[in-house]
């Protein structure tokens, strides 16, 4: 799938750490995956780790059953801030969102090899987090059974949709990437579930992934066309990722609300999507990798790497909130400064602060490798940027709508248990779909590790 | 025709590794055979090639499908605005074209998404419920973890279960068998 030699694939850096260690053939990473799907038992940590998870996904049902009793009052949104949580909440989760299919699509584009042991389960992980994107603005709405107006069908009311705001555009966005990012995942799991189909022990496993891999039987003719297809996905993802997150922070610049009509606005959302992204992945695989034993395969090399597109990403982040602050004072509006002077001053100013100490200073220290190739400290910033992330939403959303053109309009915002039941609800849903992924899917793409194993024995012979 | 109906698919000879299969697939091709088929569990690299394969449709379908995604989203929106709903918001035009750029764009790549996938697997037949090689029980475990296979099949003018297995073991390859089509 990948052809000819990328320049970071140089001797001096494989030999500091290899994206797979040596010593795997065909059958044993077959094996060593396929075991986590198919022989191992599910251990007491798994189990532990799904229950929580999943009480939160209770607490998540509760919160949306009373939500659809009582409607959006028992959340903290008031006028001036309609927005709240559920915005806030609903920009951080399709930010995180847009890791998996950077990863792989873009860095399958560029000729990475490392992005092989990742781009799976960072996948899966888009897919759960704009499921969990998608909840808030439905919910948002206070009667998501009339979610379907938003779509342009024929309605015996004779109305269409208006197609010139950004949150129909939104709509579209978001449901577009949702189902591309399922077609890549699934096009990529098909020689995989096949894999599972014929080592599956048992009828009930080998008819479901029987099922699901349509009869994949490695042939070269439908690798040759997989891999057209596969190729042209990568190309089609790769401006749409950068897409989405652009329309996302249209539902803000289009707006004239001090703070957010800006034009720096989508290289800047797009740039902590990816930033927040890559800090879930992290986030994820440092433990999965210790759990599973995966070491082999996620190797430092993968975690040094994700590291170096943090600070690369953060470094954008920081050149956006700076030039957002420069460009408010420089123009001379008065309600651009006031809105720089409430950021530093007013009410909130306290996330302002927080936002700047998790997403611009804590992650300069990853300038030193001794700080990239430390397991503990890489997962405790990678929490932090997304505790940053989400510092960074509600900056916007909540100062912004507090403190706009008339005095007589400010307001002050602060959430309800429900709006934390929510998120938490969200949070939950996020790990419990994590742990079923694990255990029923592979976490890593099996026929592109044999990639890999063939190419190390090539370089070998 | 039925009753001199031969219950052959093909004959499959397994490799140990792709440098073997690709080999293989060149020399059958120079030794005159047409329906071959390499199987392997991973994408190989120039197996298209020894193969004989030429380009494929997928990426044709694919435009296709991105050009009715774009055209129809953009033409729709048109039809929406300025003919079926028309809003005067203070006496803008209603054909505002860059306001429907962003549908235009997403509804584009979803065509050219949906007709990659569909188009790659419809192309490959897939879903197929049941295939001949699936009769092999070493096919059946092994070329989707661990081996190569190459398989004369039966429709090649000049088969021969004979023929076709002596010129794979010529060949080096293991575990050469005949496989049935039901």
């Amino acid at each position: 799938m990948s052809a000819g030699q990328p320049p970071i694939d140089s001797p001096e850096i494989r030999r500091l750490s290899p994206v797979i260690e040596p010593g795997y053939t065909y059958a044993s990473v077959t094996d060593k995956i396929s075991a986590i799907v198919l022989t191992r038992p599910a251990s007491l940590g798994w189990f532990a780790g799904f229950t929580l998870a999943f009480t939160f996904v209770m607490v998540l049902t509760v919160a949306i059953a009373w939500l659809v009793t009582k409607g959006v009052g028992i959340w903290g949104i008031n006028i001036p801030i309609g927005w709240g949580f559920a915005i806030v909440n609903f920009v951080w989760w399709i930010g995180i969102g847009h890791a998996g299919t950077l990863i792989s699509a873009i860095l399958f584009l560029l000729n990475q090899k490392w992005r092989t042991s990742i781009n799976r389960f960072a996948e899966a992980m888009t897919l759960f987090a704009v499921a969990c994107a998608g909840m808030f603005p439905l919910i948002h709405t206070g009667r998501p059974w009339m979610a379907y107006y938003m779509f342009p069908y024929p309605s015996t009311m004779g109305i269409w949709p208006q197609f010139r705001s950004p949150l129909i555009w939104d709509v579209f966005a978001v449901s577009t990437y949702g189902t591309v990012s399922l077609l890549f995942w699934f096009v990529g799991l098909i020689p995989d579930l096949a894999t599972l189909r014929d080592r599956a022990v048992g009828k009930p496993k080998q008819i479901i992934y029987g099922m699901l891999a349509m009869g994949w039987r490695g042939s070269a003719r439908h690798w040759h066309r997989y891999q057209s297809a596969y190729l042209l996905l990568a190309g089609l993802a790769t401006p749409l990722v950068l897409s989405v997150h652009t329309v996302v922070s249209f539902d803000f610049s289009i707006a004239i609300v001090p703070g957010w009509h800006t034009t720096i606005f989508p290289p800047y959302f797009v740039a902590g999507a990816i930033y927040s992204g890559f800090a879930m992945v992290l986030t994820i695989a440092i433990p999965l990798r210790a759990a599973y034993n995966l070491e082999d395969f996620i190797t430092m090399r993968h975690l040094e790497n994700m590291a170096k597109v943090m600070l690369a990403t953060g470094l954008i982040v920081a050149y956006g909130y700076f030039f957002e602050f420069f460009l408010s004072l420089y123009s001379g509006n008065k309600f651009d400064v006031f809105l720089v002077q409430q950021r530093l001053h007013g009410p909130y100013n306290h996330f302002y602060f927080a936002l700047i100490l998790c997403n611009i200073l804590t992650p300069q220290l990853l300038w030193f490798q001794k700080v990239r190739t430390n397991i503990p400290m890489l997962f405790i910033m990678s929490l932090v940027i997304n505790v940053g992330m989400w510092l960074e939403r509600f900056v916007i959303v909540v100062i912004s709508l507090t403190r706009d053109f008339m005095p007589s309009a400010w307001g002050r915002y602060s959430a309800t248990i429900w709006d934390y039941a929510t998120f938490a609800g969200t949070l939950g849903l996020f790990t419990m779909l994590l742990f079923l992924f694990v255990r029923v899917l592979p976490a890593i793409s099996i026929a592109e590790m044999r990639e890999l194993v063939a190419h190390g024995s090539k370089e070998h012979e | 025709m039925i009753e001199h109906r031969s219950h052959t698919y093909g004959v499959l000879g397994e490799f140990e590794n792709e440098h073997q299969l690709i080999a293989a697939a060149q020399k059958s091709r120079q030794a005159g055979w047409v329906s071959v088929e390499g199987y392997a569990p991973f994408p190989v690299e120039g197996l298209s090639e020894a193969l004989g394969l030429k380009r494929n449709k997928v990426p044709l379908i694919t435009l296709i499908g991105g050009l009715l995604g774009g055209l129809g989203g953009f033409g729709f929106q048109y039809w929406v605005a300025a003919i079926s709903y028309p809003q005067n918001i203070g006496g803008r035009p209603l054909y505002s074209w860059p306001a429907f750029i962003p549908v235009t764009f997403e509804l584009t790549v979803l065509g050219a998404s949906l007709s990659a996938v569909f188009g790659m697997l419809a192309l490959n037949g897939l879903p197929q419920p049941h295939h001949p090689l699936f009769n092999s029980d070493r096919f059946a475990k092994h070329a989707t973890s661990d081996k190569f296979y190459l398989c004369i099949e039966a429709r090649d003018p000049k088969f021969s279960v004979g023929e076709a297995a002596r010129f794979l073991q010529g060949l080096n390859a293991k575990h050469v068998t005949e496989v049935q089509d039901d």
